[in-house]
């Protein structure tokens, strides 16, 4: 029952986020009529993210202001197909965004690429290690993209975004400073590094002195005031401390508020409505095709928006949703294995590692920045001999110093009273004097973490939620361990007095109330075979050749870095493929 | 394309057209005659004038409450006498004062693109009425002729032609005079050209924005900005160093970002020519950056010393963006060192700004339209007197401080606004 039928466009984006500002800006070049239909408000720096009121921690980091509202729409959540799931009721492992620019407002901004191995995991550890080292239940897939054939989207976002940073291989030759192991680049970074603080200085010194090789994590938050090709300006970071979590006030974090939507907004083949809840992808009796999609207005009424071109960019957890509740793919079944949408769902692994200095050596951590830091990344990807180790994967080790707010960000010892006279001693001891050494590393598909429709709760629009089955593998604590045993070494060697390990153990359990990152990925996997993918290696859904999905939902399982700049990379690489054969002649792009 | 049979003979020329809509843009009508949310050129945009509220008028070519009727000479009597069709007066608030140094080709390229580019609308014009004697229109004449100096701009022969279009789009369509020159006890302006005594585009405060002097002087006018960076900051509304605020960077957003490169060069060539029409003492030799890095402001700043008055509210406000040393930051942040509008004698823009916030315009080829924001809900009078005296004593600026009533003042304008 439709209330409204809006004119047919061109293209419509479901979401408009950091991908749905990438494909609004792409398609409108290449002529078409885009709607970007997005279920937030519309936001800009001014005045949503204005200065002071921005940084106010209660506000953003503790209330969630900027983020998605769970009372509304939210997913259920269970560690096994045996266990009943229960809804995430409140914001804790990962913090799903909402409205105009998504999590592209309060990302930290931490830019990587990807190992050039990890797109081609399974392929690349069956040589090296051979088939039987992947254990029972595993199921990495190749991403069926190459790193050579992505390079230039890469390079593409990084300028759109003025990434800081030094390159470490440039076309093949190692570069002093930058990342040794990572897969080569044409040119250098749009800006150089942001300037270390202390306690990334000494991580790097300690680093150093241990054989590994560290360098800037690449950040966007601008270095240096910065114009990217579309003419978009950012302003230098001025390392406020107030980053993941909250809208920058100073231009300087690369969003889609201050890199794409300046030029955007004013095309006139291009029109954004927020407030549009999309709950369906309408297909055409033959199920094979998608005519438009269904949304939700601000006033409650249905609205049918006809296109010739769907493109999901709603975020990894809804674009699987909208796929699964649309019918588009055949939903994933654990039992028999069969199946695609909604399996292979992954998450990040994050470990850590307190230092606790003097007080003679202040660290200040509040002088931070979202992705300003030094890292290493000799165990990360297969940078290291995994024969005698027996799991694969690895992950960066570094300080990354991004803030010293009181409520989120007071490292203090373990065992310390939460509340009194002996919290404020410990703060008066330790808040200035501490920094962390954290690991951030992948974690392997498995055929027990997938997503599916919860059979019992809904939605405020009475839409089923999706169903999450996650729960840490065997494989994957031994990886942290041994990461993290690692980074404990290097912790020791950075001149404090004390240090204290945070890392998982096996048999521990995924806990959904402490924050982790908010890098999900999977469910809709791309690859080269139909019958372990959504999408192909362009991102074009194998069922519905129209339809085409975006970001970290297309990852078959995760890599070790932060997933951004690999989801805007694809982003570019798939527009390029619709701009340059799709557009002339549509239909599928690779024969199923 | 029109509906209505049009007045003149025969329709002008698509190029004609063209030409008038690029006139209409540097002569930025529409800022007057299209209202917020208003359709183009429709009018009922109230005009806050020193007089009274002033209502824009219907300038479509709508034939029952546009200009559908009028032929070209009567659009030309508008624009070069100030005088409507049906014979009543315009107050100056159109600037014919201005406009009346179009040529006769302009005159008739804007006139067609009136008649056959813009999209007749329907809209009755809003009565203006002002009381007595204001009200009075023909009284109209005696001020024009008093203080309205008629005529189309006749070229200097002894300066380029690069020099005389730049006065002719400064004197006529950009008619820059009619804010940043001073005016007198009638309203009129006190010069209208270069050759009319110190006072042409000396500066002027209007509405709480302060139209900065463009001649040459050193602290508050032209003197320390080259040519292209005139251009540049009609072009984007930002250079290196400034930022246009307020009134200004509507100009820019509307009309100057649409000006060639040619039309913009020359309209630098002739500002840059204008002689400094204040006296402001023996300079200082500092360059920007030098004055404000020496400062023993940027220094207590930088350690989180607030013993000085007003350096507390700057750094709790100010200093995330303009730095210890007023710097801010290339082409983003405006340097408060030197800054022209910082070292205005009237404060009134600088208190206007940091109570109600200002942002650059986004134009075509500086998309970004940085926005400061606004601090009057969190500051009172006195801390805002405090943090731009502050500013206007350190760095390199030597402008007088700014007091409590100063602030109060603009503060109840704006809220009555």
């Amino acid at each position: 029952m439709v209330d409204i039928q809006q004119p047919p466009v061109d293209a419509v984006l479901v979401g408009f986020g950091w991908t749905g500002a990438i494909m609004g800006m792409e398609l409108t070049e290449a002529g078409l009529k885009v709607v970007a239909l997005e279920r937030g408000e519309n936001r800009d720096t001014y005045p949503d993210f204005a200065y002071p009121r921005i940084a106010d921690e209660l506000t953003y980091g503790i209330r969630h202001k900027l983020f998605q509202n769970l009372a509304r729409e939210t997913l259920t959540i269970r560690h096994s197909p045996r266990d009943r799931a229960l809804p995430y009721r409140q914001l804790g492992s990962f913090l799903p965004g909402t409205g105009v620019g998504g999590g592209g407002v309060h990302w930290n901004g931490q830019h990587w690429r990807v190992l050039p191995e990890e797109l081609r995991l399974k392929s690349h550890i069956t040589e090296r290690y051979g088939k039987r080292f992947m254990p029972d239940g595993m199921t990495i897939q190749d991403f069926g993209v190459s790193y050579e054939e992505l390079e230039p989207y890469f390079d593409q976002f990084e300028r759109v975004c003025g990434t800081s940073g030094k390159a470490g291989n440039l076309n093949g030759t190692i570069v002093e400073g930058g990342n040794p192991f990572e897969g080569q680049r044409a040119r250098e970074f749009p800006l150089p590094p942001l300037a270390d603080v202390y306690g990334a200085s000494l991580f790097a010194s300690a680093a150093k002195n241990l054989g590994y090789h560290p360098f800037s994590e690449p950040a966007s938050n601008a270095s240096r005031p910065y114009t990217n090709p579309y003419g978009a300006q950012l302003a230098p970071c001025n390392f406020c401390g107030y980053c993941e979590r909250f809208g920058c006030y100073r231009y300087a974090k690369a969003s889609p508020q201050t890199t794409i939507l300046p030029v955007l907004l004013k095309k006139p083949n291009f029109e954004l409505r927020t407030q549009s809840q999309v709950v369906r992808i309408n297909l055409d009796s033959s199920g094979k095709r998608a005519t438009g999609v269904t949304y939700l207005d601000a006033q409650g009424r249905t609205v049918y928006q006809p296109a010739e071109l769907v493109v999901l960019c709603a975020y990894q957890l809804n674009n699987t949703r909208l796929l699964l509740q649309s019918g588009i793919g055949k939903p994933y079944n654990p039992a028999t294995g069969q199946g695609v949408v909604g399996r292979n769902y992954t998450y990040q692994m994050t470990g850590g590692v307190l230092v606790f200095f003097d007080q003679d050596k202040p660290m200040n951590p509040f002088i931070g920045s979202g992705a300003g830091g030094q890292v290493i990344d000799d165990l990360n990807g297969d940078h290291f001999d995994h024969a005698p180790l027996g799991f694969i994967g690895g992950g960066y080790i570094g300080v990354i110093q991004t803030g010293g707010r009181p409520i989120q960000q007071m490292m203090l010892p373990k065992g310390t009273p939460q509340w009194g006279a002996p919290w404020k001693q410990a703060i008066k001891d330790h808040y200035l004097y501490t920094v962390n050494v954290q690991t951030h590393g992948t974690v392997m598909a498995h055929r027990d973490n997938y997503l599916d429709l919860d059979p019992t709760y809904r939605d405020v629009f009475g839409q089923p939620l999706l169903r999450m089955t996650f729960d840490w593998k065997e494989n994957d604590i031994r990886m942290t361990q041994f990461v993290t045993t690692k980074a404990k070494e290097i912790a020791e060697a950075m001149g404090g007095k004390s240090i204290e390990v945070k890392m998982k153990q096996f048999g521990e359990h995924y806990d959904t109330r402490i924050y982790q990152t908010t890098h999900n990925v999977g469910g809709a996997a791309m690859g080269e075979d139909p019958r372990s993918s959504v999408v192909n290696r362009f991102l074009q859904a194998w069922d519905a050749p129209n339809v085409f999905v975006m970001g970290s939902s297309v990852f078959p399982q995760n890599i070790g870095y932060n997933p951004m700049g690999l989801a805007g990379a694809l982003a570019y690489w798939s527009a390029q493929a619709i701009r340059t054969v799709y557009l002339k002649t549509p239909g599928p792009l690779v024969p199923a | 394309m029109a509906t209505c049979p049009r007045a003149q003979a025969a329709p002008a020329s698509p190029e004609r057209v063209r030409r008038g809509a690029y006139l209409a843009r540097a002569g930025d009508c529409t800022a007057c005659h299209t209202a917020r949310e208003g359709q183009p050129f429709a009018g009922g945009l109230p005009v806050a004038t020193p007089i009274g509220r002033i209502y824009s008028t219907n300038i479509t070519p709508d034939l029952e409450t546009g200009i559908g009727r009028y032929r070209g000479d009567d659009f030309v009597k508008v624009m070069r006498e100030g005088v409507a069709k049906d014979g009543h007066r315009l107050y100056p608030a159109m600037p014919y004062t201005s406009y009346a140094r179009l040529s006769q080709e302009d005159l008739l390229a804007l006139y067609a693109y009136f008649m056959q580019g813009v999209k007749p609308v329907r809209n009755p014009n809003h009565p203006t009425q002002l009381s007595w004697p204001l009200g009075v229109r023909s009284l109209m004449a005696v001020w024009n002729a008093l203080y309205f100096k008629k005529g189309e701009y006749t070229a200097d022969p002894n300066k380029s032609a690069l020099w005389n279009r730049g006065a002719y789009l400064v004197q006529g369509l950009g008619h820059c005079g009619e804010c940043h020159t001073p005016r007198g006890v009638a309203g009129q302006e006190k010069a209208v050209s270069e050759q009319n005594g110190r006072h042409y585009l000396a500066g002027a405060t209007l509405d709480n924005w302060q139209a900065s002097p463009l001649t040459g002087d050193r602290v508050t006018g032209l003197q320390a900005w080259s040519k292209d960076e005139l251009v540049e900051f009609l072009r984007t509304g930002r250079t290196a160093r400034v930022a246009a605020l307020g009134v200004m960077a509507e100009v820019v957003g509307k009309s100057t970002q649409y000006l060639t490169d040619q039309d913009l060069m020359a309209i630098a060539e002739y500002l840059k020519s204008l002689p400094p029409s204040h006296d402001e003492g023996q300079g200082h030799a500092d360059s920007a950056r030098q004055a404000s890095a020496a400062s023993a402001a940027t220094l207590a700043l930088r350690v989180g010393d607030t013993g000085m008055r007003g350096s507390r509210v700057y750094l709790d406000n100010c200093n995330a963006c303009h730095r210890s040393d007023g710097s801010g930051a290339n082409r983003t942040f405006p340097n408060l060192a030197k800054n022209e509008a910082v070292n205005a004698k009237d404060p009134s823009s600088l208190i206007h700004i940091v109570l109600a916030g200002s942002s650059m315009p986004s134009t075509q080829t500086a998309p970004s339209a940085f926005a400061m924001p606004d601090f009057g809900w969190r500051l009172s009078d006195a801390e805002v007197a405090d943090v731009l005296s502050l500013v206007r004593g350190n760095w390199g600026n030597h402008a007088a401080a700014v007091s409590r009533d100063e602030v109060g003042r603009v503060r109840k304008t704006l809220a009555i606004q």
